[in-house]
């Protein structure tokens, strides 16, 4: 697009992110981003409900920042919002591996290149100049999420279902153990959005990406 | 008390009114989805106006009825719900109920009948004294409640699906109803009635069922939550008619099962 000539400033990103035809992110990229928010708030926000029925450790969330009123209006959401998370995460990850995005931007990670990015990121020397390349803290924030709700869902079905599906229940130790993994997975995911979305406030560009794909 | 067994034997009639006064609608229920008012970050992305809260109800109980269809194809008739050792068994074993124990039905076992009806061909009440001398299995298996803690106990009965073709109830109906003394009420799906496991339950640990778990007839599912197994068993229809129950008519998922 712009020639960029009389800028020669590093803050002349956009020249570096045009240069890529295809954008940062597609579009199938950013819809299931943007439904999974709405899956995720959803889950997440009903499911603490949930959780204060029977809570696993002594303290609950207080029910002004959870979905439902009550135990029944709870398990209505989160009930129905499975299906939006299962439908659009399977996309997603279906998607994912066969485009080879996750091929191409997940992978490889190096721990060496974990810990100077992340000392990089610290000291405020991180190189945010191409956003459509992730740095190594990046991609493993990306897979360990992915992984976690990977395991959220399992965990879950296997709460669901531990007479139906009990062996994939055994897989994370039964009914009582399951719920354990399921709230440890949620604590992982909901860390996960704070660090992403303090990140992308810092860096709004990120954000503009994840909406307009450049 | 005299007077109300002429009604529904053995039930305490002062529990009856006790209980009916519970049943009364609650006005804060109209309140259904105030926590939906949190959902103004969801309004902001999609760029809708406030989320109807009746519409929103809706669709929510709609989709709970889609996934009582997923349910039921998931169920396995053949699949049983793992069972445990007696070191295995949680003790004590909660009580629950939607009353304080103290509250719970007190039922005579000397007069106690309980009804059999609907597409049978046999509609003879039956007496506690006939009732335990059916042939009886014990199973120690998971209590799951619905709000999410689990329990193991031992209860031993005779199996549901043995004493409906007893009856000669009609196997192809769709569900069988449940009605307990202190108003409360299940139905079910027929292929859960005939799972092996499912049981008309006399006895918990060895004992006599105790009041508090439901004397003198509890029906023990281990393919489904807590609240879908009744005590207090007083009557049995076997229909074609979903005749709902007392927490699914207030939002619970209708199958709940496991």
């Amino acid at each position: 697009m712009s020639s960029g000539t009389a800028d020669a400033s590093p803050s002349d990103l956009p020249k570096a992110s045009s240069a890529s035809t295809a954008g940062i992110h597609p579009r199938w990229v950013r819809i299931t981003h943007w439904v999974n928010v709405i899956a995720m708030f959803v889950m997440i926000a009903s499911g603490w409900r949930i959780y204060d029925a029977s809570p696993l450790f002594r303290f609950t969330f207080p029910p002004e920042i959870t979905l439902g009123d009550g135990l029944q209006d709870a398990l209505l959401w989160h009930f129905a919002a499975m299906w939006l998370l299962v439908v659009n995460g399977v996309t997603y990850v279906t998607f994912g591996i066969l485009s080879g995005r996750f091929r191409r931007k997940l992978l490889p990670i190096r721990p060496a290149d974990v810990i100077s990015d992340l000392r990089a990121a610290l000291t405020g020397k991180l190189s945010h100049d191409d956003l459509s390349v992730y740095n190594a803290v990046q991609r493993l924030l990306y897979v360990g999420v992915i992984a976690a709700g990977v395991v959220i869902v399992l965990s879950g079905i296997s709460i669901w279902k531990p007479v139906q599906l009990q062996e994939l229940a055994a897989v994370f130790g039964g009914y009582d153990a399951a719920r354990f993994v399921h709230f440890f997975a949620m604590a992982i995911i909901v860390g996960f959005l704070l660090i992403h979305v303090v990140l992308a406030i810092l860096v709004p560009r990120s954000l503009r990406a994840m909406i307009l794909g450049r | 008390m005299p007077k109300a067994r002429k009604i529904i034997p053995g039930v305490d009639p002062n529990l009856l009114i006790k209980d009916a006064a519970k049943l009364i609608p609650n006005p804060s229920r109209r309140l259904f989805l105030r926590g939906a008012t949190s959902l103004g970050a969801i309004t902001l992305l999609t760029g809708c106006d406030i989320v109807d809260e009746d519409t929103a109800v809706k669709a929510l109980l709609a989709i709970s009825r889609f996934n009582d269809r997923v349910q039921a194809m998931i169920f396995n008739p053949n699949k049983l719900a793992p069972t445990y050792p007696e070191s295995a068994i949680t003790r004590p074993f909660p009580f629950n109920g939607y009353y304080p124990e103290e509250d719970a039905p007190e039922i005579d076992g000397e007069t106690y009948m309980l009804e059999v009806g609907g597409l049978v061909e046999n509609k003879k009440p039956w007496t506690l004294e006939e009732l335990y001398a059916l042939p009886q299995e014990k199973q120690i298996t998971r209590h799951v409640c619905v709000e999410g803690w689990s329990a193991i106990g031992s209860w031993t009965g005779t199996p549901l699906r043995d004493f409906l073709k007893r009856v000669g109830a009609d196997l192809t109906a769709k569900y069988v109803w449940f009605q307990c003394a202190e108003g409360y009420s299940n139905t079910i799906d027929m292929p859960t009635a005939l799972h092996p496991q499912t049981q008309m339950t006399f006895k918990f640990d060895n004992d006599i069922l105790p009041r508090k778990y439901g004397f003198p007839m509890k029906i023990r599912i281990p393919t489904k939550l807590g609240f879908k197994n009744p005590k207090y068993v007083i009557g049995m229809h076997v229909t074609n008619q979903d005749l709902g129950g007392y927490w699914e008519d207030r939002g619970y998922n209708w199958f709940s099962g496991i």
